[in-house]
């Protein structure tokens, strides 16, 4: 994945940001023709969608072209110059254990472990204290959501 | 006319002055001065991971305390950019650049002084404005039919997507993807669902609050995580006293604040151009009526003054279209029209006479709460300023906790978690290939009112188009559309390299975490 991330960085930027507009244009064209696109007088469900997917295309075009024709320089690319690969991970993750932690485990291991994830993301945050961080806000999660807001989320599914 | 406004403002006194109601203006202009004090946390994340805990509130508390939180975040932005040089907050970069100079004088906090008089001065103008104006602009757009409407909606989203920052291009762009998200979920006349790709969960559409914090919350940590400077608070100690501007001060920033105020009030008029624009329009405009310009950038107090009555004066200003068009100005304008919807209210023209005690309430308490923001501001700048300390590697972990419960809250379901994490990689992928994400949440708001009055146009004029030129309303606002976007045009094709200023500067650092700082280089 990383090399090819790195190749995307050899092309000026607005190359994918119009690829990407026109991906998704297309994508609602297609879709959006499915569900019947009717007159204008008598609009289908896949009339708007169709339209905003057409011009979407055109837009994603016109991105593209000017920046082929206008001559400046790109001088940031897709990637930032450091980039936070083991950072990014952590947010990511951040979440994704939230919902598994919250669906299997219930609010307290989910909200530990969601911002325990995440603050190991920054590169001065040690265990230790992104341990402490996650107890603290896991004290003050429940007392706030739980206790103070009656959120139907069991604290510990199945115990508490 | 007059009296009549005067009267409704007396009763909105009255909506706002209910106890819980202060309390939650208060609650909301707290926790904005709070996140705008706090660098790298902005009030349309906060409002968003508020959003879903007053699904349960009266409508008018709901909206009290959000816009409090925005136009409390205003106080607070000033205070991290005069006394830590950090443009963190977009409509405050500029005041860096005569704030923080200040600062390193020693008079960091007469800096303060003044930002505190002039914010109250900008906000009351603004507010007085939109007393006066709303009513006016109500009186016009009640007339207006489905056409004319759909040209209204398709000029405020022309112009707040291209007189935005960045390239219009990619804001029209940003726009159009809003729009298409906005059309995920079931059809409103025949119930077929779209663009739900065989998700269930996707039926209802998606949740306004998962799609603000996705594009605002975890794209925006993305960005910024390890990349926010070391906070330097030496310059923090700062005292009541060390706040009082001396008479000179005063006399010297007091025009500049009249200057701020109407620069402000103009563009808050302007869809699309809120405080962010009006800041470094202010500070432009101050430096070139100055007679002697070259003492800008080193502590000049006018440069201060300026910019920041502008911001407030905008501010308040950008809820005058919000209200009473039902057409929001920019992202956060869309989430507090979001906000009215959720609590089952169309905004629209027919919101002040239909929910008065909501539009007169929020006038009020926009006077309330600025109050309570000058007595929090002053006696209490101290703990602000000790705020300035909490660092962003606690910081955004703590938010990802707030923004995963805060949209489950919404629903009770896991699956929007989901979508805010799928939607911040996208606004992440968005962020680094230059668009810039706020347009989306207008078309998104937008979205789904255009098109069922393009629809119902269409509907009255048996499918033909130049029903929007025929008629002379609409007529109008298409050609405000093409004159919009030729002058773009042409100046896209006019422009050329130019050195770049400080007020450059400033607007790059104020969209770059990465660039610590912006004055006294």
């Amino acid at each position: 994945m990383g090399t090819v991330l790195i190749n995307l960085g050899k092309h000026r930027r607005d190359y994918w940001g119009g690829a990407l507009m026109m991906f998704f244009g297309l994508v609602a064209i297609l879709e959006g023709q499915s569900y019947g696109i009717g007159t204008l007088t008598r609009m289908g469900p896949g009339f708007f969608p169709v339209a905003l997917g057409c011009g979407l295309v055109l837009i994603g075009i016109v991105i593209a072209g000017v920046s082929y024709l206008a001559d400046e320089p790109d001088n940031e690319t897709f990637l930032p110059a450091h980039p936070e690969w083991f950072a990014w991970a952590c947010i990511i993750a951040s979440p994704l254990a939230f919902i598994v932690l919250g669906e299997y485990g219930g609010l307290l291991p989910a909200t530990f472990a969601c911002v325990f994830i995440a603050a190991l993301g920054d590169k001065e945050t040690n265990y230790v204290q992104a341990a402490k961080l996650g107890a603290f806000i896991s004290v003050l999660g429940i007392a706030l959501f739980s206790y103070l807001l009656k959120i139907p989320f069991p604290i510990i599914r199945g115990v508490w | 006319m007059v009296e009549t406004a005067l009267t409704d403002l007396m009763y909105g006194f009255g909506v706002a002055l209910e106890p819980q109601n202060i309390m939650w203006c208060f609650l909301g202009v707290f926790v904005g001065n709070m996140v705008g004090v706090l660098p790298g946390l902005g009030p349309i994340a906060t409002i968003s991971i508020l959003l879903p805990l007053t699904f349960s509130m009266k409508p008018v508390a709901a909206i009290l305390m959000l816009a409090g939180v925005y136009y409390g975040a205003q106080y607070g932005g000033a205070i991290c950019s005069i006394l830590l040089n950090l443009p963190c907050h977009p409509p405050h970069a500029v005041t860096c650049l005569d704030g923080f100079p200040m600062t390193q004088q020693g008079r960091g906090g007469v800096a303060l002084g003044v930002t505190v008089i002039g914010s109250f001065i900008g906000a009351s103008f603004g507010i007085t404005e939109m007393v006066f104006l709303a009513p006016f602009l109500v009186e016009v757009a009640l007339k207006f039919g489905p056409a004319e409407i759909c040209s209204l909606m398709l000029l405020g989203l022309l112009a707040g997507s291209t007189l935005a920052r960045g390239s219009p291009l990619k804001g029209i762009a940003m726009t159009l993807i809003g729009l298409l998200i906005g059309i995920v979920g079931s059809d409103i006349q025949t119930g077929i669902p779209r663009f739900n790709f065989g998700m269930i969960q996707l039926a209802d559409g998606i949740e306004i609050a998962a799609l603000a914090l996705g594009l605002f919350g975890i794209a925006e940590f993305m960005n910024s995580v390890n990349q926010i400077a070391k906070v330097d608070t030496k310059y923090s100690n700062i005292g009541l006293k060390d706040m009082r501007p001396s008479k000179k001060d005063l006399k010297e920033a007091f025009p500049a604040m009249i200057r701020g105020t109407l620069v402000g009030s103009l563009c808050a008029l302007i869809p699309g151009t809120g405080p962010t624009i009006s800041s470094f329009v202010a500070y432009a405009t101050e430096k070139k009526v100055s007679k002697n310009p070259e003492t800008f950038g080193h502590g000049n107090i006018k440069g201060v003054a300026c910019p920041e009555t502008a911001t407030h004066s905008s501010v308040q200003g950008d809820f005058i279209p919000t209200m009473s068009l039902g057409i929001p100005g920019d992202a956060t304008m869309a989430l507090l029209l979001g906000a009215l919807i959720i609590q089952g209210i169309v905004p629209g023209p027919s919101l002040i006479s239909e929910h008065p005690d909501i539009f007169w309430g929020l006038i009020a308490s926009f006077w309330i709460g600025n109050i309570l923001l000058v007595i929090l501001n002053v006696p209490l700048i101290g703990i602000w300023v000790k705020l300035l300390m909490i660092p962003y590697r606690y910081l955004y972990p703590s938010a990802m906790f707030f923004i995963c419960i805060g949209v489950y809250s919404s629903n009770n379901d896991l699956f929007q978690v989901g979508e805010v994490l799928v939607l911040g990689v996208f606004g992440y992928i968005l962020l680094r290939l230059g668009f810039h994400p706020a347009p989306v949440l207008l078309g998104f708001v937008l979205g789904p009112r255009f098109e069922e009055n393009f629809r119902r146009a269409m509907l009255l004029s048996r499918g033909d188009l130049m029903t929007f030129l025929d008629r002379p309303i609409s007529a109008v606002f298409i050609a405000l559309c093409v004159i919009l976007l030729s002058t773009q045009a042409f100046f896209y094709f006019r422009r050329r390299k130019k050195p770049a200023t400080g007020e450059d500067r400033a607007l790059e650092a104020a969209e770059n975490p990465a660039v610590p700082g912006v004055a006294g280089e």
